[in-house]
Protein backbone atom coordinates (compact mmCIF):
# COMPACT_ATOMS: atom_id res chain seq x y z
CA UNK A 1 0.00 0.00 0.00
CA UNK A 2 1.01 3.19 -0.29
CA UNK A 3 1.90 6.30 1.68
CA UNK A 4 -1.06 7.71 0.23
CA UNK A 5 -3.60 5.05 0.79
CA UNK A 6 -3.24 4.68 4.29
CA UNK A 7 -5.56 6.00 6.49
CA UNK A 8 -5.07 8.28 9.42
CA UNK A 9 -6.27 8.64 12.89
CA UNK A 10 -6.94 11.81 14.46
CA UNK A 11 -6.59 11.47 18.29
CA UNK A 12 -8.55 13.91 20.42
CA UNK A 13 -7.65 14.66 23.98
CA UNK A 14 -10.44 16.02 24.81
CA UNK A 15 -11.12 17.96 28.06
CA UNK A 16 -14.34 19.86 27.52
CA UNK A 17 -17.89 19.17 29.47
CA UNK A 18 -18.45 15.90 30.80
CA UNK A 19 -14.68 15.09 31.22
CA UNK A 20 -12.83 15.77 33.94
CA UNK A 21 -9.50 18.04 33.30
CA UNK A 22 -6.07 16.35 33.10
CA UNK A 23 -3.43 18.22 34.89
CA UNK A 24 -0.97 20.53 33.34
CA UNK A 25 1.92 17.80 33.66
CA UNK A 26 -0.17 14.58 33.10
CA UNK A 27 -1.57 16.44 29.66
CA UNK A 28 2.11 17.29 28.67
CA UNK A 29 2.98 13.69 29.38
CA UNK A 30 0.39 12.36 27.50
CA UNK A 31 0.81 14.64 24.70
CA UNK A 32 4.72 13.82 24.50
CA UNK A 33 3.73 10.16 24.34
CA UNK A 34 1.58 10.45 21.72
CA UNK A 35 3.57 12.35 19.54
CA UNK A 36 6.22 10.55 20.42
CA UNK A 37 4.61 7.77 18.77
CA UNK A 38 3.55 9.59 15.87
CA UNK A 39 -0.11 10.66 16.44
CA UNK A 40 -1.72 13.93 15.60
CA UNK A 41 -3.04 14.70 17.98
CA UNK A 42 -6.06 17.73 19.39
CA UNK A 43 -5.84 19.23 22.54
CA UNK A 44 -9.42 20.71 23.60
CA UNK A 45 -11.09 21.77 26.44
CA UNK A 46 -14.22 22.89 24.05
CA UNK A 47 -13.27 26.82 24.75
CA UNK A 48 -11.59 27.47 21.85
CA UNK A 49 -11.27 26.99 18.51
CA UNK A 50 -9.59 23.74 16.80
CA UNK A 51 -9.42 22.25 12.81
CA UNK A 52 -12.78 20.34 12.09
CA UNK A 53 -13.48 16.74 11.36
CA UNK A 54 -12.38 15.38 8.20
CA UNK A 55 -12.27 11.80 7.24
CA UNK A 56 -10.20 10.14 9.11
CA UNK A 57 -10.82 8.14 12.01
CA UNK A 58 -11.31 10.02 15.12
CA UNK A 59 -10.22 8.40 18.60
CA UNK A 60 -11.68 10.69 21.70
CA UNK A 61 -9.91 10.29 24.67
CA UNK A 62 -10.97 11.74 27.52
CA UNK A 63 -11.40 11.00 31.88
CA UNK A 64 -14.74 10.42 31.65
CA UNK A 65 -14.97 8.07 34.78
CA UNK A 66 -16.95 4.84 35.00
CA UNK A 67 -20.01 4.66 32.96
CA UNK A 68 -20.05 8.09 32.02
CA UNK A 69 -18.74 7.76 28.25
CA UNK A 70 -20.25 10.33 26.18
CA UNK A 71 -21.54 9.54 22.85
CA UNK A 72 -19.55 11.85 20.05
CA UNK A 73 -20.71 11.93 16.61
CA UNK A 74 -19.79 13.80 13.06
CA UNK A 75 -22.58 15.47 11.39
CA UNK A 76 -21.03 14.79 8.25
CA UNK A 77 -20.78 11.16 8.82
CA UNK A 78 -17.21 11.33 7.52
CA UNK A 79 -15.43 9.74 10.34
CA UNK A 80 -15.73 6.79 12.07
CA UNK A 81 -15.55 8.36 16.17
CA UNK A 82 -14.49 6.06 19.20
CA UNK A 83 -13.81 6.91 22.61
CA UNK A 84 -11.83 5.73 25.59
CA UNK A 85 -11.80 6.55 28.71
CA UNK A 86 -8.33 7.81 30.29
CA UNK A 87 -8.91 8.20 33.62
CA UNK A 88 -6.23 6.56 35.76
CA UNK A 89 -4.08 5.32 32.91
CA UNK A 90 -0.77 6.33 32.78
CA UNK A 91 0.82 8.74 29.49
CA UNK A 92 2.20 5.19 28.68
CA UNK A 93 -0.63 3.43 29.19
CA UNK A 94 -2.63 5.80 26.91
CA UNK A 95 -0.17 5.86 24.03
CA UNK A 96 -0.74 1.63 24.35
CA UNK A 97 -4.35 2.25 24.20
CA UNK A 98 -3.95 4.66 20.86
CA UNK A 99 -1.31 1.88 19.69
CA UNK A 100 -4.18 -0.94 19.78
CA UNK A 101 -6.93 1.16 18.35
CA UNK A 102 -5.04 2.30 15.39
CA UNK A 103 -4.32 -1.43 15.00
CA UNK A 104 -8.30 -2.14 15.04
CA UNK A 105 -8.98 0.91 12.65
CA UNK A 106 -6.06 -0.37 10.11
CA UNK A 107 -4.45 3.71 10.06
CA UNK A 108 -1.14 3.87 9.15
CA UNK A 109 1.92 2.71 11.68
CA UNK A 110 4.21 5.29 12.10
CA UNK A 111 8.14 5.53 12.58
CA UNK A 112 8.97 2.91 9.67
CA UNK A 113 10.60 5.20 7.31
CA UNK A 114 11.93 8.26 8.08
CA UNK A 115 10.08 11.05 6.45
CA UNK A 116 13.30 12.61 4.21
CA UNK A 117 12.32 13.57 0.25
CA UNK A 118 12.54 16.62 -1.81
CA UNK A 119 9.63 19.69 -1.15
CA UNK A 120 9.91 22.00 -4.31
CA UNK A 121 9.92 25.80 -3.67
CA UNK A 122 7.42 26.63 -6.68
CA UNK A 123 7.77 30.38 -6.21
CA UNK A 124 11.36 29.43 -7.32
CA UNK A 125 10.78 27.03 -9.92
CA UNK A 126 11.05 26.98 -13.46
CA UNK A 127 9.78 23.78 -14.52
CA UNK A 128 13.64 23.51 -15.99
CA UNK A 129 13.52 19.30 -15.47
CA UNK A 130 16.81 19.23 -14.49
CA UNK A 131 16.10 17.42 -11.25
CA UNK A 132 13.54 14.77 -13.06
CA UNK A 133 16.76 14.04 -15.34
CA UNK A 134 18.87 13.68 -12.76
CA UNK A 135 16.80 11.50 -10.45
CA UNK A 136 17.46 7.57 -10.52
CA UNK A 137 15.00 6.43 -8.27
CA UNK A 138 11.67 7.80 -9.50
CA UNK A 139 10.95 10.52 -7.16
CA UNK A 140 9.80 13.32 -9.71
CA UNK A 141 7.21 12.68 -12.52
CA UNK A 142 5.04 15.65 -14.24
CA UNK A 143 1.52 16.45 -13.50
CA UNK A 144 -1.13 16.14 -16.18
CA UNK A 145 0.25 20.12 -17.19
CA UNK A 146 3.56 18.80 -17.39
CA UNK A 147 4.57 20.57 -14.33
CA UNK A 148 7.38 19.15 -12.04
CA UNK A 149 5.78 17.26 -8.87
CA UNK A 150 7.62 15.12 -6.40
CA UNK A 151 5.46 12.06 -6.67
CA UNK A 152 7.10 8.98 -5.24
CA UNK A 153 8.39 10.34 -1.68
CA UNK A 154 9.41 7.14 -0.32
CA UNK A 155 11.30 6.36 -3.37
CA UNK A 156 13.61 8.90 -1.69
CA UNK A 157 17.40 7.90 -0.18
CA UNK A 158 17.38 8.83 3.13
CA UNK A 159 19.97 11.86 4.15
CA UNK A 160 20.18 12.01 0.23
CA UNK A 161 20.19 15.85 -0.95
CA UNK A 162 21.98 15.48 -3.95
CA UNK A 163 18.84 16.24 -6.66
CA UNK A 164 18.56 19.75 -4.82
CA UNK A 165 22.48 20.60 -5.75
CA UNK A 166 21.72 20.35 -9.49
CA UNK A 167 18.68 22.28 -9.40
CA UNK A 168 19.66 25.47 -10.57
CA UNK A 169 17.00 27.64 -9.08
CA UNK A 170 17.89 26.30 -5.09
CA UNK A 171 13.86 25.26 -5.47
CA UNK A 172 13.96 22.32 -4.01
CA UNK A 173 14.32 21.85 0.16
CA UNK A 174 14.84 18.91 2.12
CA UNK A 175 12.98 20.57 5.46
CA UNK A 176 15.23 17.93 7.56
CA UNK A 177 18.38 18.57 6.12
CA UNK A 178 21.01 20.43 8.28
CA UNK A 179 21.68 23.72 6.52
CA UNK A 180 20.45 26.45 4.55
CA UNK A 181 18.79 27.53 2.02
CA UNK A 182 18.10 23.06 0.96
CA UNK A 183 16.68 23.34 5.12
CA UNK A 184 14.34 25.96 3.53
CA UNK A 185 16.03 28.79 4.89
CA UNK A 186 15.80 31.96 2.69
CA UNK A 187 17.86 31.84 -0.33
CA UNK A 188 20.70 34.45 -0.23
CA UNK A 189 22.37 36.22 -3.27
CA UNK A 190 25.21 34.11 -2.68
CA UNK A 191 23.31 31.14 -2.71
CA UNK A 192 21.92 31.78 -6.13
CA UNK A 193 25.48 33.22 -7.31
CA UNK A 194 26.67 29.55 -5.96
CA UNK A 195 23.80 28.12 -8.42
CA UNK A 196 24.16 30.31 -11.09
CA UNK A 197 27.81 28.77 -11.83
CA UNK A 198 26.03 25.32 -11.70
CA UNK A 199 28.10 24.24 -8.62
CA UNK A 200 26.92 20.80 -8.61
CA UNK A 201 27.93 17.30 -8.07
CA UNK A 202 28.70 16.72 -11.48
CA UNK A 203 30.56 19.90 -11.98
CA UNK A 204 32.65 19.21 -9.10
CA UNK A 205 33.29 15.71 -10.39
CA UNK A 206 34.17 17.62 -13.69
CA UNK A 207 32.49 15.50 -15.61
CA UNK A 208 29.34 13.62 -15.70
CA UNK A 209 28.33 12.00 -12.66
CA UNK A 210 26.61 9.20 -13.88
CA UNK A 211 30.15 8.29 -16.41
CA UNK A 212 31.65 8.92 -13.27
CA UNK A 213 29.66 6.56 -11.37
CA UNK A 214 29.76 3.94 -14.04
CA UNK A 215 33.82 4.00 -14.42
CA UNK A 216 34.18 3.95 -10.28
CA UNK A 217 31.76 0.59 -10.24
CA UNK A 218 33.43 -0.83 -13.14
CA UNK A 219 36.60 -0.63 -11.33
CA UNK A 220 35.29 -1.68 -8.60
CA UNK A 221 33.79 -4.80 -9.85
CA UNK A 222 36.87 -5.61 -11.91
CA UNK A 223 38.51 -5.22 -8.24
CA UNK A 224 36.15 -7.39 -6.56
CA UNK A 225 36.59 -10.30 -9.40
CA UNK A 226 40.31 -10.88 -8.03
CA UNK A 227 39.21 -10.42 -4.20
CA UNK A 228 38.46 -12.79 -2.18
CA UNK A 229 38.21 -10.78 1.42
CA UNK A 230 35.03 -9.48 0.62
CA UNK A 231 35.42 -6.63 3.48
CA UNK A 232 38.31 -5.48 1.93
CA UNK A 233 36.55 -5.27 -1.21
CA UNK A 234 33.87 -3.43 0.15
CA UNK A 235 36.66 -0.64 1.53
CA UNK A 236 38.18 -0.41 -1.49
CA UNK A 237 35.04 0.70 -3.54
CA UNK A 238 34.06 2.76 -0.45
CA UNK A 239 37.51 4.65 -0.32
CA UNK A 240 36.54 4.98 -4.51
CA UNK A 241 33.32 7.08 -3.82
CA UNK A 242 34.43 8.77 -0.90
CA UNK A 243 35.15 11.93 -3.13
CA UNK A 244 31.51 11.72 -5.26
CA UNK A 245 29.57 11.74 -1.59
CA UNK A 246 32.00 14.44 -0.16
CA UNK A 247 30.90 16.58 -3.05
CA UNK A 248 27.54 16.08 -3.08
CA UNK A 249 27.30 15.32 0.95
CA UNK A 250 25.29 12.06 -0.56
CA UNK A 251 25.66 9.24 2.49
CA UNK A 252 27.87 6.39 0.86
CA UNK A 253 25.51 3.82 1.63
CA UNK A 254 23.31 5.72 -0.81
CA UNK A 255 26.41 5.26 -3.66
CA UNK A 256 27.11 1.64 -2.42
CA UNK A 257 23.43 1.04 -2.85
CA UNK A 258 23.69 1.87 -6.41
CA UNK A 259 22.31 -0.21 -9.17
CA UNK A 260 24.44 -2.05 -11.54
CA UNK A 261 26.23 0.48 -14.46
CA UNK A 262 23.60 -0.95 -17.01
CA UNK A 263 20.78 -0.07 -14.74
CA UNK A 264 21.70 3.13 -14.19
CA UNK A 265 22.51 3.92 -17.66
CA UNK A 266 18.86 2.67 -18.25
CA UNK A 267 17.73 4.65 -16.11
CA UNK A 268 18.81 7.70 -16.17
CA UNK A 269 17.94 7.58 -20.07
CA UNK A 270 14.29 6.85 -18.86
CA UNK A 271 14.76 10.15 -16.46
CA UNK A 272 15.94 12.23 -19.63
CA UNK A 273 13.53 10.86 -21.86
CA UNK A 274 10.64 11.70 -19.84
CA UNK A 275 12.01 15.08 -19.06
CA UNK A 276 12.92 16.08 -22.63
CA UNK A 277 9.22 14.97 -23.60
CA UNK A 278 7.54 17.24 -20.57
CA UNK A 279 9.95 20.06 -21.92
CA UNK A 280 8.88 19.62 -25.57
CA UNK A 281 5.36 19.33 -24.56
CA UNK A 282 5.49 23.27 -22.39
CA UNK A 283 7.35 24.37 -25.67
CA UNK A 284 4.39 22.92 -28.38
CA UNK A 285 1.61 24.29 -25.76
CA UNK B 1 -17.85 20.47 8.10
CA UNK B 2 -19.48 20.60 11.76
CA UNK B 3 -20.32 18.43 14.51
CA UNK B 4 -23.53 18.47 16.28
CA UNK B 5 -24.89 19.46 19.41
CA UNK B 6 -27.08 17.59 21.44
CA UNK B 7 -30.00 19.52 20.28
CA UNK B 8 -28.91 19.20 16.86
CA UNK B 9 -27.93 22.75 16.14
CA UNK B 10 -24.82 22.82 13.92
CA UNK B 11 -22.23 24.17 15.89
CA UNK B 12 -20.24 26.98 14.26
CA UNK B 13 -17.40 25.73 12.11
CA UNK B 14 -13.89 26.66 13.29
CA UNK B 15 -15.50 25.08 16.91
CA UNK B 16 -16.44 21.92 15.77
CA UNK B 17 -15.56 19.29 18.11
CA UNK B 18 -17.02 16.35 19.02
CA UNK B 19 -19.07 17.03 22.11
CA UNK B 20 -20.59 14.56 24.73
CA UNK B 21 -24.61 14.09 23.41
CA UNK B 22 -25.37 15.08 26.80
CA UNK B 23 -23.48 18.21 27.37
CA UNK B 24 -24.47 21.78 26.22
CA UNK B 25 -22.67 22.94 22.85
CA UNK B 26 -19.27 24.72 23.69
CA UNK B 27 -19.16 28.43 23.24
CA UNK B 28 -17.67 29.32 19.34
CA UNK B 29 -14.14 30.11 19.96
CA UNK B 30 -12.22 31.81 23.04
CA UNK B 31 -13.32 35.49 22.73
CA UNK B 32 -9.93 37.05 22.18
CA UNK B 33 -8.50 36.35 18.67
CA UNK B 34 -9.71 33.07 17.34
CA UNK B 35 -5.98 31.95 16.18
CA UNK B 36 -5.43 28.58 16.12
CA UNK B 37 -1.94 26.37 16.94
CA UNK B 38 -0.68 23.87 15.32
CA UNK B 39 2.62 22.20 17.35
CA UNK B 40 5.04 20.40 15.05
CA UNK B 41 7.02 17.58 17.20
CA UNK B 42 9.54 17.11 14.46
CA UNK B 43 9.59 13.55 15.80
CA UNK B 44 11.85 12.15 12.75
CA UNK B 45 14.90 14.12 12.79
CA UNK B 46 16.53 16.50 15.19
CA UNK B 47 16.53 19.42 13.61
CA UNK B 48 14.03 21.26 16.06
CA UNK B 49 16.58 21.89 19.47
CA UNK B 50 15.00 19.14 21.95
CA UNK B 51 14.78 21.65 24.60
CA UNK B 52 13.01 24.18 22.62
CA UNK B 53 10.20 21.66 21.42
CA UNK B 54 9.88 20.74 25.09
CA UNK B 55 9.32 23.99 26.31
CA UNK B 56 6.82 25.23 23.47
CA UNK B 57 4.82 22.24 24.47
CA UNK B 58 4.99 22.09 28.04
CA UNK B 59 4.09 25.72 27.90
CA UNK B 60 0.99 25.34 25.88
CA UNK B 61 0.18 22.39 27.95
CA UNK B 62 0.49 24.79 30.69
CA UNK B 63 -1.22 27.34 29.50
CA UNK B 64 -4.95 25.04 29.25
CA UNK B 65 -5.28 26.44 25.70
CA UNK B 66 -6.78 24.39 22.36
CA UNK B 67 -4.44 23.09 19.92
CA UNK B 68 -3.34 20.59 17.48
CA UNK B 69 -0.17 19.16 17.79
CA UNK B 70 1.40 16.73 15.09
CA UNK B 71 4.43 14.33 15.40
CA UNK B 72 5.76 15.50 12.73
CA UNK B 73 4.61 17.56 9.40
CA UNK B 74 6.87 16.25 7.36
CA UNK B 75 5.78 12.74 7.24
CA UNK B 76 2.22 14.07 7.05
CA UNK B 77 2.63 16.14 3.97
CA UNK B 78 4.03 12.62 2.26
CA UNK B 79 1.29 11.13 3.29
CA UNK B 80 -1.15 13.44 1.98
CA UNK B 81 -2.54 13.06 5.76
CA UNK B 82 -6.72 14.86 5.12
CA UNK B 83 -5.73 17.00 8.29
CA UNK B 84 -3.70 18.86 6.36
CA UNK B 85 -6.83 19.93 4.40
CA UNK B 86 -8.61 21.14 7.83
CA UNK B 87 -5.72 22.79 9.28
CA UNK B 88 -4.83 25.18 5.69
CA UNK B 89 -8.98 25.66 5.54
CA UNK B 90 -9.83 27.04 8.39
CA UNK B 91 -9.18 30.54 9.66
CA UNK B 92 -6.07 32.16 11.12
CA UNK B 93 -3.16 29.36 11.92
CA UNK B 94 -0.04 30.09 14.02
CA UNK B 95 2.23 27.29 13.30
CA UNK B 96 5.53 26.58 15.52
CA UNK B 97 7.35 24.41 13.46
CA UNK B 98 10.43 25.06 11.09
CA UNK B 99 11.56 27.63 8.32
CA UNK B 100 8.32 29.47 6.67
CA UNK B 101 9.26 28.14 2.88
CA UNK B 102 9.81 24.42 4.12
CA UNK B 103 6.12 24.54 5.47
CA UNK B 104 4.52 26.67 2.67
CA UNK B 105 6.14 24.22 0.72
CA UNK B 106 5.03 20.91 2.28
CA UNK B 107 1.37 22.06 2.45
CA UNK B 108 1.52 22.90 -1.39
CA UNK B 109 3.01 19.85 -2.00
CA UNK B 110 -0.06 18.08 0.05
CA UNK B 111 -2.29 19.74 -2.40
CA UNK B 112 -3.57 21.48 1.20
CA UNK B 113 -1.88 25.34 0.29
CA UNK B 114 -2.27 27.47 3.74
CA UNK B 115 -3.73 31.02 3.22
CA UNK B 116 -0.90 33.47 2.75
CA UNK B 117 -2.71 36.09 4.42
CA UNK B 118 -3.84 34.48 8.04
CA UNK B 119 -0.64 32.19 8.41
CA UNK B 120 2.00 32.48 10.47
CA UNK B 121 4.78 30.35 10.29
CA UNK B 122 7.26 30.40 14.13
CA UNK B 123 10.72 29.20 13.34
CA UNK B 124 11.47 26.01 16.16
CA UNK B 125 15.35 25.71 14.45
CA UNK B 126 16.37 29.29 14.95
CA UNK B 127 14.04 31.40 17.26
CA UNK B 128 14.37 30.88 21.46
CA UNK B 129 11.50 29.38 23.13
CA UNK B 130 10.37 32.47 24.85
CA UNK B 131 10.18 33.77 21.23
CA UNK B 132 8.28 31.35 19.90
CA UNK B 133 5.21 31.07 22.64
CA UNK B 134 5.00 35.19 23.05
CA UNK B 135 4.28 34.49 19.07
CA UNK B 136 2.28 31.53 19.40
CA UNK B 137 0.13 32.86 22.44
CA UNK B 138 0.08 36.65 21.25
CA UNK B 139 -3.29 37.60 20.10
CA UNK B 140 -1.90 39.37 17.18
CA UNK B 141 -1.05 36.99 14.18
CA UNK B 142 1.94 38.29 11.50
CA UNK B 143 1.35 36.87 8.52
CA UNK B 144 5.27 35.62 6.95
CA UNK B 145 4.28 32.94 4.40
CA UNK B 146 6.91 33.97 1.47
CA UNK B 147 5.83 35.38 -1.55
CA UNK B 148 7.00 34.72 -5.01
CA UNK B 149 9.24 37.71 -6.03
CA UNK B 150 10.26 37.94 -9.46
CA UNK B 151 13.93 37.38 -10.95
CA UNK B 152 15.87 38.02 -13.72
CA UNK B 153 17.28 34.75 -14.80
CA UNK B 154 13.71 33.13 -14.77
CA UNK B 155 13.17 33.18 -18.15
CA UNK B 156 16.68 32.31 -19.04
CA UNK B 157 16.41 29.20 -17.32
CA UNK B 158 12.67 27.55 -17.96
CA UNK B 159 14.64 27.03 -21.46
CA UNK B 160 17.23 25.00 -20.43
CA UNK B 161 17.63 21.60 -21.65
CA UNK B 162 17.64 18.77 -19.17
CA UNK B 163 21.27 17.01 -18.63
CA UNK B 164 21.29 13.66 -20.66
CA UNK B 165 23.39 10.99 -19.62
S1 LIG C 1 15.57 21.43 -11.11
FE1 LIG C 1 14.68 23.00 -9.77
S2 LIG C 1 13.87 24.58 -11.16
FE2 LIG C 1 14.23 22.73 -12.38
S3 LIG C 1 12.24 21.64 -12.38
FE3 LIG C 1 13.45 20.78 -10.69
S4 LIG C 1 12.84 22.02 -8.92
FE4 LIG C 1 12.17 23.16 -10.71
S1 LIG D 1 7.88 20.65 9.12
FE1 LIG D 1 9.89 21.21 9.89
S2 LIG D 1 9.69 20.98 12.11
FE2 LIG D 1 7.98 19.85 11.20
S3 LIG D 1 8.71 17.74 10.88
FE3 LIG D 1 9.17 18.80 8.99
S4 LIG D 1 11.29 19.54 9.29
FE4 LIG D 1 10.51 19.03 11.32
Amino acid sequence: MSLRDQPALRVILYEGPGAETLEAGERFSTMSALLERGYAVTRTGGEQAVAPADRSSALVLGRFGEGNTPEFSDQNHQSEIRTRDIANLSAAQVADLVETARTELGAARHGEWKPWFPVIDYDRCTNCMQCLSFCLFGVYGVDEERKIQVQNQDNCKTNCPACSRVCPEAAIMFPKYKAGPINGDTVSDADLQKEKMKVDISALLGGDVYDMLRLRSEKARSRFGKERDENKALTERQKCLVKLAQAGDIPPEVLMSLPSPEEIARRAEEAAAKAQAALAWQKAN
Amino acid sequence: MSLPSPNSQPLPDASALPVPSFAPPPPPRSSGDGNRILYCHCQYAQVVPREVKETVLRRLCQEGVAFEAVADLCEMAARHDPALHRLAADGALKIAACYPRAVKGLFHQAGADLPAASTEVINMRVQPAEEVLSALLGSEIKPNLPVKESRPNESASRTSEPRTS
